[in-house]
């Protein structure tokens, strides 16, 4: 199933291409949508939701076109924008309850979406307390109710942890998590930072430019080659465990570092692992030794990587095309 | 993963139920339903309703102000058995123009500069209403906020005719000139403070811009045409009055709602005159909405 499917989607402004014949396709989940600013974002959102027609190429989202079924997308599609849009002489439940309304929804059940979306995006008694009074956290919180209020199949989220300190964005993509795996809701979220990206979603689209960059899974993002970090105790045959079993792994010509820079550095042991085989060997070497097994974890690589990896292509781009114009 | 607790412990009080998330599966009324919606939030919020005490205090304060004097012309037409009341059911609206220019230039700028300013607009179009929606709920909202501030206290007026056992075909008929007349005042006011107030996000600027636009116009034409009367050039005493709005309202309903001019002289157009003075009024309706509808056409996410 497709939940959003655009096809050769291009929007050209009178001095700016937003997009740049976009074709991608993102099923049910999470997906990240990643750019630096003035990448697009902010345009493919406005057209999905119907608001702003395509200059070329169509775009379908829950299978209904945009050009077409703006109306019907919009009832079924949340929305939280990236700026401040809260009145703050009102209370958060009296918003929210407005917004389910202008969403369709009967004023009885507006109220009790609003109680339960209220709980579930963690605001609780100031929730009766004017807008206006709140902190930045709390606003984040109440614009996901009101595009979560109507019980939408598709979310967009619009940099949903901007201005937040570092728990708020923790809580907060905690929630973005939540949303699909408790409420079932599909997420869209854009991000211009991939780390949080990387560990919310399960898919991620990567544009530059208005054109696309990469879309895949996270999980193809970061697992072509696994970092393992391991950790043991010490015993007392084996005063220094961690040496005793980077010898042994030597011996069975695997190579380790101590990763040095990081934390922990001379504690942990970084190896890589090729294949399932590699964790057996590591679970059986601790074992004969009769050490204990800390820590055994996987090292990300990490998204930011692939813009690296987008720019070398281009620099090749580039040299084949001098190579060809000489 | 619950924790279940002994059953002598567990009263019906002490449990705790997390429901987790339901979903919603009840109807979704759509588009006219929410811009139905937005009406009536608008509406009850052009009286302060469901809004904070402080912004409820103005608006209230000028129904009451309006209503007043109605009731005591009432009360000295009931206890002095007058044969009419002291004051046309046309011309109270006249009378009290300065209150009813101050609730539109308070409650115009309310209705949508705070939209735009706390940019809640993008919003409103992420849901199933369109532009198109969004201004007729905003404009038809303000216009019944407008009829009810002057249409109350002609009920009041008529109310008390009735009760003074005045004419009551006569009665009837003059109330019924005087919610017409009123009427197409709520809906040229409401226009007008509309398009200045939509104009900004500011809320200050778009009530002095509505003030100043009600009061000069007024202001320029009657005192041109009290120079014209001066002049005996009545011809142009009822052309000048095309220039404000509250002389537009006094001009329609002199020539075709038998009410007194409040011109100088009471020379009111006459009914050709007034043809041109009801295009006119339709035409700035008919204006202003479109007005509104361009000006959000670009405002949108």
């Amino acid at each position: 199933m497709t939940v959003i499917a655009t096809e050769s989607l291009s929007k050209r402004f009178p001095r700016v291409t937003a997009l740049d014949r976009l074709s991608v396709d993102v099923g049910p989940g999470v997906t990240g949508l990643v750019g630096a600013n003035g990448a697009g974002k902010s345009t493919l959102i406005k057209i999905l939701l119907g608001l702003s027609p395509a200059t070329e190429g169509r775009a379908e989202v829950l299978g209904l076109d945009v050009a077409t079924k703006g109306g019907d997308i919009r009832e079924r599609v949340g929305y939280m924008p990236e700026h401040d849009c809260l009145p703050p002489d009102v209370s958060a439940t009296e918003f929210v309850v407005h917004m389910a309304r202008m969403s369709g929804l009967p004023p009885a059940a507006a109220r009790e979406r609003t109680a339960d979306t209220l709980r579930h995006v963690g605001l609780y008694e100031e929730r009766y307390r004017p807008i206006g009074g709140y902190s930045t956290g709390m606003k984040q919180r109440v614009k996901l109710a009101q595009a979560l209020v109507h019980d939408p199949q598709l979310v967009f989220l619009d940099e949903p942890t901007n201005g937040l300190d570092p728990v708020g964005r923790d809580e907060m993509l905690g929630l973005i998590r939540r949303i699909h795996t408790d409420f079932g809701i599909s997420v869209l979220v854009t991000s211009h930072l991939l780390g949080e990206l990387e560990r919310t979603c399960d898919h991620v689209v990567v544009i530059d430019g208005g054109k696309l960059l990469r879309s895949s899974s996270t999980t193809d993002f970061t697992q072509t080659t696994t970092t393992l970090a391991i950790e043991v105790t010490d015993t007392d045959d084996h005063p220094d465990g961690t040496r005793a079993v980077r010898e042994v792994l030597h011996a069975r010509g695997i190579d380790t570092h101590d990763g040095s820079g990081l934390p922990g550095a001379g504690h942990i042991l970084l190896l890589t692992a090729d294949g399932e085989e590699t964790y057996d060997l590591v679970r059986d070497i601790v074992a004969d030794l009769g050490l204990g097994l800390v820590r055994m974890e996987q090292r990300r690589h990490h998204i930011s990587e692939v813009f690296k990896d987008a720019d070398d292509a281009r620099d090749e781009e580039r040299k084949e095309a001098v190579g060809h114009g000489g | 993963m619950a924790v279940e607790q002994s059953p002598a412990r567990t009263g019906e009080q002490t449990r705790i139920h997390n429901i987790g998330y339901r979903n919603y599966d009840g109807p979704r009324l759509g588009r006219a339903y929410a811009r139905r919606s937005l009406y009536s939030q608008s509406l009850r919020g052009a009286y302060g309703l469901g809004r904070s005490v402080k912004s409820k205090v103005l608006p209230m304060l000028l129904f009451v102000v309006m209503c007043v004097p109605a009731a005591i012309m009432v009360a000295v037409a009931v206890a002095t058995k007058a044969k009419d009341l002291p004051v046309d059911y046309t011309q109270y609206a006249i009378f009290l123009q300065a209150v009813i220019g101050l609730y539109v230039a308070s409650q115009a700028p309310q209705s949508v500069s705070r939209d735009l300013r706390f940019k809640t607009v993008p919003l409103y179009f992420s849901r199933p209403i369109e532009t198109a929606d969004y201004v007729r709920a905003k404009y038809a909202s303000l216009a019944s906020a407008m009829f009810i501030l002057t249409a109350a206290p002609l009920v009041v007026l008529y109310v008390g005719a009735l009760l003074a056992k005045l004419d009551f075909a006569d009665q009837t008929k003059g109330f019924a000139q005087g919610l017409l007349s009123v009427a197409l005042l709520s809906l040229l006011f409401a226009g007008i403070g509309l398009v200045i107030s939509a104009v900004t996000p500011r809320r200050g600027f778009g009530i002095a811009a509505v003030i100043a636009t009600l009061t000069i116009s007024y202001g320029a034409v009657s005192t041109v045409q009290a120079i014209a009367f001066d002049q005996n050039s009545t011809d142009a005493i009822a052309w000048l009055g095309l220039f404000s709005p509250i002389t537009l309202i006094d001009g329609v309903q002199t020539a075709f709602l038998g009410a007194t001019s409040s011109f100088p002289g009471e020379v009111g157009p006459s009914s050709g005159e007034g043809v041109v003075y009801l295009l006119v009024v339709l035409g700035l309706i008919a204006g202003c909405y479109g007005l509104l509808m361009r000006r959000y056409r670009k405002v949108g996410l």
